[in-house]
């Protein structure tokens, strides 16, 4: 299968089961769109039709490039069969059992009260609530006891709003490192904050311990403040922004993420990225809103067009501010072709449910962040380990090819399925597809391979 | 131009033969929390 677009002055054409990837000139790449549906003669007659009295319309310009993509076919580069069908289950079945990473609800509580929240402003539709240290310290021997040979182990710091209940997150973070040598483990912690309670106590010990911090701020000021506002109303963005930077600052070369969410109000959003870059965070994340059918943020097929036009222009941003020696990183448009993921991993589909789970404050299990609060999907806890297995199973199946609608979708060894909780909250099954979210995440790929290729070949 | 230029990317199918190590990062963890994709990930693989 193939999939070829234009952008940014490129032909680009993605052979999806190779993972290769080419640029062509005009009549290579109106060939490769021909070439299985008609003959050699009928495409070179064709052609020389269609660029008749240019350089590149004879009959001798237009082998040649038919013979270069006969070459790449016999190479394995081009027209590649999806061979992988029955692998799709192996890796999932071999590493059967094993959890590599948690998602700790260490607060269900938060200080702010954002309207767009999907955690229901951090109670995720229960009652407000704090991890206990007791707790963590369970999750953590648990993950450890179900690791496996894994050596890297994910934990996050979630909520709700985790730094309200900071002394839990550092207490946990010394129990693991006091374990992690003795079980031949690494722990990598993530935080993730609203910033409200940053000071020099956080900032000094997740500069330490974190791998990754993960920031809210949506951009703009009235953007943020929209949605980002206090219990009394209050917007949260003076206050927060000069913590981050700080932060930030602080922080040196490792990793975070200034996080963003758009909405139905923001569009719009590179303007909102345009801020954060301004602000001298250089490390952007920006998603679309995930909230339930008919709220007031929700995307509409309205905003579809502008979102799409949207990650383009994000896309030449990138690269102007690449010219001007000033580049940024955008998650989503982060890509490494030479070293991404094995095919394994791209057919397997997330984790969620099997080696990725969500604890509650009270030590429940569940597949993941956004299923917490569906008591349906509880799979068990930490003390007895996973004990609905016939939901675990319904996760373990999801893989890429069980997802009708991506069987002939040119996309899926990118996003390999999909979001199990998007799927599961647009069509009720996690098997579905949220087809919203597959339209982003292919004009997504689309730029962020523009992106790469501009970055190889570009001027 | 030239009339293809290819750019380097991991063969995917070469890949089989000593992928699935499991040692890279689950989908969405650690950054976006929202919606998921794989290819921004890296392979954390030692013995490719």
């Amino acid at each position: 299968m193939i999939h070829q677009y234009k952008l940014g002055g490129y032909n680009i054409v993605l052979d999806i089961c190779s993972g290769s990837i080419h640029v062509v000139d005009d009549v290579t790449y109106d060939l490769i769109g021909m070439f299985e549906a008609n003959s050699r003669e009928e495409a070179v007659k064709n052609l020389m039709d269609k660029y008749s009295g240019t350089e590149m319309g004879t009959k001798e310009n237009i082998d040649e490039c038919y013979d270069l993509i006969l070459e790449l076919k016999d190479n394995g580069k081009l027209f590649t069969e999806d061979n992988y069908k029955p692998m799709a289950g192996e890796l999932k079945a071999k590493t059967s059992g094993i959890v590599k990473a948690l998602c700790l609800h260490i607060a269900h509580t938060c200080n702010l009260n954002c309207e767009y929240c999907f955690a229901s402003q951090g109670k995720y539709h229960g009652d407000r609530s704090l991890m206990s240290f007791e707790v963590g310290k369970r999750a953590l021997d648990f993950l450890v006891e179900n690791s496996g040979s894994r050596h890297n182990l994910e934990v996050d710091f979630f909520g709700g709003e985790p730094l309200m209940n900071f002394d839990v997150v550092k207490d946990l973070v010394k129990y693991a490192r006091s374990i992690e040598k003795e079980h031949n483990k690494n722990f990598r912690f993530t935080l993730t904050t609203n910033g409200v309670l940053v000071d020099d106590d956080v900032i000094e010990f997740a500069n330490k311990e974190m791998s990754n911090v993960v920031l809210s701020l949506d951009g703009r000021k009235e953007i943020h403040d929209r949605y980002r506002v206090d219990y009394a109303g209050n917007g949260s963005w003076e206050k927060i922004v000069p913590k981050f930077q700080k932060f930030v600052e602080a922080r040196g070369n490792k990793n975070y993420y200034m996080r963003g969410t758009f909405t139905h109000a923001n569009p719009d959003f590179v303007e909102d990225i345009k801020t954060m870059l301004d602000l001298g965070f250089t490390e952007l994340s920006m998603e679309p809103v995930v909230c339930p059918d008919g709220d007031p943020s929700q995307l509409t097929e309205e905003d579809l067009p502008i979102v799409l036009e949207q990650y383009e222009k994000l896309a030449e941003l990138m690269i102007e501010r690449d010219k001007e020696g000033k580049p940024f990183t955008f998650y989503h448009y982060m890509i490494d072709l030479k070293g991404g993921p094995c095919i394994y991993k791209r057919i397997s589909g997330c984790g969620s449910g099997t080696e990725y789970m969500a604890v509650t404050p009270w030590g429940d299990l569940y597949p993941c962040h956004q299923f917490v609060g569906d008591s349906k999907f509880c799979l068990g806890n930490i003390y007895e380990g996973v004990t609905n297995k016939e939901i675990q199973d319904e996760f373990a199946c999801c893989n890429v090819y069980a997802h009708e609608e991506c069987h002939d979708c040119w996309a899926r060894l990118y996003c390999s399925g999909g979001c199990a909780a998007n799927a599961y909250h647009s069509t009720g099954s996690v098997r579905g597809v949220y087809k919203y979210g597959c339209e982003l995440f292919k004009k997504r790929m689309e730029c962020a391979i523009m992106v790469a290729i501009n970055r190889e070949f570009g001027e | 131009m030239e009339h293809i230029k290819t750019v380097e990317t991991r063969n995917l199918c070469e890949s089989a033969k000593n992928g699935g190590c499991g040692e890279c990062q689950t989908s969405c963890q650690s950054a976006c929390k929202t919606s998921c994709g794989i290819a921004n990930q890296q392979c954390e693989n030692n013995n490719k």
